[in-house]
């Protein structure tokens, strides 16, 4: 297992506002033995941009893949929404030989190119399953978490669309779940389970995601769920930072809290709650350390 | 707005007259690469039936805008309030039993939705953000300043002046296939 090393993409949310996300994430990975290097001059996925201008998202997009072939090292990324543009990208140029020269038209003005085929994009939790393994995680866990009940929420780009991230069941999805059960903790299932969160739409109109994530958290609770694990900062938002705003509008108390799936593993690898950042979140989550 | 104005509007929303159909429309937006499986589309209504949105929203269905991209209802779609609500979340895409890439003929309506100058507020602001910064959110000094003090690694800066350039290369192809 010597020698994983990866580009780490970090793209917006996270710096801007997900800082327990990365510093959980990055001593995990530590610990796993992961090496990271940081990715220089990256901009954004161009995700966000693809609804004003699909070009635009497909040469950012471009410019990051063509960064990484540069070092000759696989994209990591803790979003699901860069992980999912990036490998929808690297995908789409490779298979369609006239978008391809497009893009490189663009990406000729600052010398560069991009080849395919030379690396591979990877969000954090496919890296985990694929690259390292679920049997070299249970063996770094030190204090399971047993007697701990959670739900999971995958965050779409993870899974969808199937025919350019292949990667678990999109419909019924079990690899967080087993990531989650490496740690000891229970994953229990629950109603409207793969339904997104909503996110992508708040300023567009709130009421929709607030609601959307009200039900989701609802149903989480009706089947006795401790918290909440995600591996988006985005979800993460909807869930931990907005979940007082939901609990206001429709007159219901969840006190759901909701940990980075790398908090979740990084506790039951030994590290403090401190190191992993626990105190960032917006929903108290110290209960959940008196009954783990 | 009062109860009757409402109404008065509701019904001039649900009127259609034959004016408000542009069938080059469909081929037009076909030749968009990825986009071309929208002839097919044969309203089983899968698509709305997933979605999460549809489910707390009285106004957005993906099977009713495909049927109006097929009609050519170009004009109501462009300034429809619905065609930003699709969260692209990619459920109906991996559902379609006809193959049809939805959430890409949603986003290439909202493409042509920015060309005629309708964009919500919050596109906007992401759109000059990455323009302006490379990056969708600005993130201010102090959280820089924060990142080191916790022991993250500073972020790296992105080069602007080649994003400038590529900017300015996707403006002049555009520039020149309107002119054709």
């Amino acid at each position: 297992m010597a020698g994983l090393k990866y580009l780490l993409f970090l793209g917006c949310v996270i710096p801007y506002r997900i800082a327990s996300y990365e510093t959980s994430s990055r001593k995990v990975l530590k610990k796993l033995g992961v090496e990271l290097v940081e990715m220089p001059e990256f901009n954004c996925c161009g995700l966000p941009i693809d609804s004003v201008d699909h070009d635009m998202m497909l040469v950012l997009a471009a410019r990051n893949l063509c960064l990484a072939e540069q070092q000759n090292l696989n994209i990591l990324t803790l979003c699901p929404g860069c992980a999912g543009a990036l490998r929808k990208v690297n995908r789409s140029l490779q298979e369609d030989k006239k978008l391809k020269e497009r893009v490189n038209g663009f990406l000729k003005e600052i010398g560069m190119e991009f080849k395919g085929g030379k690396i591979a994009v990877r969000h954090l939790i496919q890296a985990l399953v694929e690259d390292v393994g679920l049997e070299k995680i249970k063996d770094a866990v030190v204090k399971p978490l047993t007697g701990l009940k959670v739900a999971e929420h995958n965050g779409c780009h993870v899974l969808r669309p199937a025919k350019y991230i292949g990667f678990d069941d999109p419909d019924n999805p079990v690899m967080l779940k087993r990531l989650i059960e490496a740690t000891g903790a229970e994953c229990l299932d629950y109603l409207y389970e793969t339904d997104c969160c909503g996110a992508p739409i708040i300023g567009v109109n709130d009421k929709i995601p607030l609601y959307l994530a009200g039900d989701k958290l609802r149903n989480i609770k009706a089947v006795n769920a401790q918290a909440l694990i995600t591996v988006c900062p985005f979800c993460h938002m909807m869930f931990d930072i907005n979940q007082p705003r939901i609990e206001r509008l429709l007159s219901e108390k969840f006190g759901i809290p909701v940990l980075h799936y790398p908090q979740l593993l990084g506790l039951a690898m030994g590290f403090t709650p401190k190191e992993m950042a626990l105190e960032e979140l917006r929903v108290d989550a110290t209960k959940l350390l008196t009954t783990t | 707005m009062s109860e009757k104005e409402l109404a008065a509007e509701t019904k001039l929303r649900r009127e259609i007259k034959m004016r408000d159909f542009d069938p080059e429309f469909k081929r037009e937006i076909s030749k968009v690469p990825g986009i071309e499986k929208i002839k097919l589309c044969f309203q089983c209504g899968t698509c709305t039936a997933d979605c999460p949105i549809a489910r707390f929203s009285e106004i957005y269905s993906p099977r009713k805008i495909m049927r109006m991209t097929q009609l050519g209802m170009k004009d109501r779609l462009l300034s429809s309030e619905a065609l930003w609500l699709c969260a692209a979340c990619f459920t109906c895409v991996d559902h379609c039993p006809q193959g049809v890439d939805i959430a890409g003929v949603v986003r290439t309506l909202r493409n042509m939705a920015v060309k005629e100058g309708v964009i919500p507020d919050v596109f906007r602001e992401l759109t000059d953000n990455i323009l302006k910064t490379g990056y969708a959110y600005r993130i201010p000094e102090l959280r820089l300043k924060k990142r080191v003090e916790k022991g993250l690694p500073p972020l790296p800066e992105t080069n602007l002046g080649d994003l400038c350039k590529l900017f300015d290369a996707i403006a002049v192809s555009k520039a020149k296939t309107e002119k054709k």
